[in-house]
């Protein structure tokens, strides 16, 4: 009996059982207790300099103006629309990005496996260079080297009359909108349907018989017939080209960037691209060889053994690196801030330095990098649940 | 695709000749170059861009550009406002490092050896650059020497290695040491470090500082206990999910909110903390990363030794997990080399923050493209060293071929 209990008795200090129970205890009450400690001592610090903690300063007029905006901003909105101004700032620059930084990088990941030997040097060169200098240094090139640089407006350079680059911005020809615009899109989105189907069918034909059907041909004159409806409907354009001109100190028409938007652009997509270049190099190299040789046994050409066999196999290899890549691009836009283009960072250091409320500003800014990051990493996961080998 | 043409055609030809096209200068260039039209097409378009860009910066570096920029602000670049007076407290620092990297030259030989070989490189460009000062001149001298001799004596002496790599251990406190004073020398406060000093004394210290944590966090991933694996979890994709540039405003605005009053931490020691902080998260995912590519046999066999938790993770798993992912974490070292770079922003002067304040010095107007190239030269430079080195240790540790 003494014994007994003595075997099954063991003191709780070393009882397997109890032990981890009695860290994880120690630790988080470890954790609250800094947590407390440094929120009051930044409550007090605040208090001490006459803040108080809270997110109405939102409501309150923001005196600053922000130069390059989506909506509608004066210095008399709020504060809260400065933030919405700045994340859409964002946005724009990050969706932009994205969508350049990998067709540059899809080219240049090609171009490092072509076997052109000067293509294969020039895009290993453009790596090598692009990848291995900080990404803040290229942002301060472009922006004061080279978009800052330019002649005044008076002066600007220009390519064929309609791109203008001048010290204040690089001016586009854009387009505006005319009173037959729905129909004109109505008609086209009708037309990408039909030239859809079209092109189906087609293909099924071409497989079912073995002979030439041009589906790509069939699908591209369905799109033509629907454009020539709609001009039959309208008698006018879609759209109004506005190209710029240079009138007396700016410029009449066209769609003027900031100097800090183009600069962040060019180098966020030239950083980003020599990244997605080297992934996608790796995922191609790793489709096996055998994939390529029964390609070119079937007598496939290497445009098509490209398209057809290696990229979507290469795909699922590329797709989790590209999507952290993506990420890494939505916060490298963060440097922004030293730029001058007033995106949320930006917006956050202006109303920062204007209210002095660090923690909130801050907070705020996390808290929408963190949403951001999570829708993109939750699109890219929808796209790789798809894009998966399916298996059995 | 003509080759394999040419292949099937070859039985069926009466004579069996070498072709010509196959071979010399044009056999190349035609393989090459120009094996089809649309390959002749890509060619030329790739040509008359190079072409383009080769000639550009070749009439700009050479007779454009004005290089008196980067010469008049040499020291500031280098090592910012230190005292000049005080430099040779630097020059010690480096020749310590120019010592040691000697020492594993002769001892490690390989990838070191390269490594030396390309430092020494660097002092001895900076030794025939004309601007320098003849007391430059002489410590470059100096510590090329002393590169040399340790280097024979490490060779001659295989007994060092324990020093040596002690010597490592020990170098960047004694550098910090130098640098400051702390009492023994005049103090030099971190205010007056900058350029290109502060740049790898900020790289250093987030690289060394990180790792410990690193690896805890990576530990704390894994772990069964759930409220340490939570907080693991949620410390890593928090700092994970934003950007860098957040993580250093909390350093310099929050952190002496936080600290309270009465306890001062001045600029460059809240930058150091930001990076740290900021590291460490990556860095555990590398190391997790690691971690489950170790097989469950290691962990079933250091069980069956009867090895308790702690010295089965360092005498069995981590060894081989850390060594797995080396080049991961170089990758990520070069990374927060390169991001050294966005203290610019939070107004310290390392060498880029140097750059943007000599731009707006009026009497070097107009040299922002001279400074700027120059800033990416330098991190250029030390990037492709760090990779090449990289690549070499993964070649010698035989990472990826078992």
């Amino acid at each position: 009996m003494d014994k007994r209990t003595s075997l099954t008795s063991t003191p709780f200090w070393r009882d397997k059982r109890v032990i981890p129970i009695i860290l994880q205890i120690i630790f988080a009450i470890t954790i609250i207790l800094a947590g407390f400690f440094f929120f009051n001592n930044a409550l007090n610090s605040m208090r001490q300099i006459g803040l108080n903690f809270g997110f109405d300063f939102l409501g309150k007029m923001a005196s600053f103006d922000i130069g390059d905006k989506l909506i509608e901003f004066s210095s008399t909105d709020t504060y809260g629309k400065a933030f919405l101004v700045g994340i859409l700032n964002t946005i724009r620059v990050a969706f932009i990005g994205i969508i350049l930084a990998t067709i540059l990088g899809f080219l240049v990941g090609i171009c490092r496996l072509s076997n052109n030997w000067l293509a294969r040097t020039v895009a290993t060169v453009y790596v090598e260079i692009f990848r291995n200098t900080p990404l803040l240094v290229q942002i301060f090139i472009w922006f004061y080297a080279v978009f800052l640089s330019f002649p005044i407006i008076e002066k600007s350079l220009n390519v064929f009359g309609l791109v203008f680059f001048s010290n204040r911005g690089t001016v586009i020809p854009w387009f505006s909108l005319t009173a037959s615009s729905t129909v004109w899109f109505i008609s086209f989105i009708a037309g990408l349907i039909l030239s859809f189907l079209v092109w189906k069918q087609r293909v099924k034909l071409q497989v079912e018989s073995g002979k030439r059907k041009y589906p790509l041909l069939w699908s591209g004159s369905a799109i033509l017939f629907s454009l020539v409806i709609a001009w039959f409907i309208t008698f006018e354009t879609p759209l109004r080209l506005s190209i710029p001109e240079i009138a007396g100190r700016g410029f009449e028409g066209g769609y003027t960037i900031g100097p800090g938007f183009c600069a962040l652009l060019v180098a966020l997509v030239m950083y980003t691209a020599s990244y997605i270049a080297e992934i996608v190099r790796g995922g191609i190299l790793a489709v096996s060889k055998g994939q390529v040789e029964a390609a070119k046994a079937l007598g496939l050409k290497s445009s098509t053994i490209l398209r057809l066999i290696i990229l979507p196999q290469a795909i699922r290899i590329i797709i989790p690196p590209l999507t952290s890549q993506y990420l890494n691009l939505i916060k490298n836009s963060s440097l922004a801030a030293a730029v001058a283009y007033q995106e949320l960072v930006g917006v956050g250091i202006t109303v920062l330095s204007q209210t002095g409320k660090s923690v909130e500003v801050i907070s705020i800014v996390i808290l929408v990098y963190l949403a951001m990051s999570l829708f993109t990493s939750l699109l890219m996961n929808i796209y790789n649940k798809y894009s998966q080998l399916v298996e059995r | 695709m003509k080759k394999d043409e040419r292949k099937t055609k070859v039985p069926q030809l009466p004579e069996f000749e070498p072709l010509k096209a196959s071979i010399g200068i044009s056999g190349w260039l035609k393989k090459n170059l120009f094996s089809s039209w649309l390959n002749s097409i890509l060619t030329l378009f790739f040509a008359a861009i190079t072409g383009f860009i080769v000639i550009g910066s070749f009439e700009w570096i050479f007779f454009k550009a004005e290089w008196h920029v980067i010469s008049a602000n040499f020291k500031l670049f280098v090592v910012g406002q230190y005292p000049q007076a005080e430099l040779w407290r630097i020059w010690i620092g480096l020749t310590i490092i120019s010592a040691l990297l000697g020492l594993s030259w002769g001892i490690w030989k390989g990838t070191m050896g390269h490594l030396s070989m390309a430092i020494g490189g660097i002092y001895f460009i900076l030794c025939c650059l004309p601007f320098v000062m003849t007391e430059t001149r002489i410590w470059l001298l100096a510590n090329l020497i002393v590169i040399i001799s340790a280097f024979l004596t490490g060779r001659k002496y295989s007994k060092l290695r324990k020093p040596t790599l002690t010597g490592w251990f020990l170098m960047f406190p004694v550098i910090i040491f130098l640098l400051n004073g702390f009492g023994l020398f005049n103090h030099v406060g971190t205010n007056l470090w900058g350029g290109f000093l502060l740049t790898l004394l900020i790289a250093i210290t987030a690289i060394v500082c990180s790792f410990p944590l690193g690896v805890l966090l990576a530990l704390g991933r894994r772990s069964k206990l759930p409220v340490i694996r939570w907080f693991s979890i949620g410390y890593i994709e928090l700092i994970r999910g934003v950007p860098l540039i957040t993580i250093l405003f909390v350093a310099q605005l929050m952190l002496p909110l936080f600290m309270g009053h009465g306890i001062e931490i001045d600029n460059v020691v809240r930058a150091m903390v930001g990076f740290t902080l900021f590291t460490a998260a990556y860095l555990a995912e590398n190391i997790r990363g690691g971690l489950q590519s170790i097989p469950r046999g290691q962990f079933e066999a250091a069980e069956a030794l009867g090895l308790n938790a702690t010295f089965k993770m360092t005498f069995i798993i981590l060894p081989q997990a850390l060594r797995a992912v080396i080049p991961a974490m170089v990758g990520n070292f070069i990374g927060i080399f390169k991001d050294t770079s966005l203290v610019a922003i939070v107004g310290l002067t390392d060498i880029l923050g140097m750059g943007k304040n000599i731009i707006s010095n009026p009497e070097f107007l107009g040299t922002q493209m001279e400074v700027f190239i120059f800033v990416a030269l330098v991190f250029l430079i030390f990037c492709n060293m760090m990779s090449y080195a990289s690549r070499r240790l993964e070649k010698s540790l035989g990472v990826g071929k078992r």
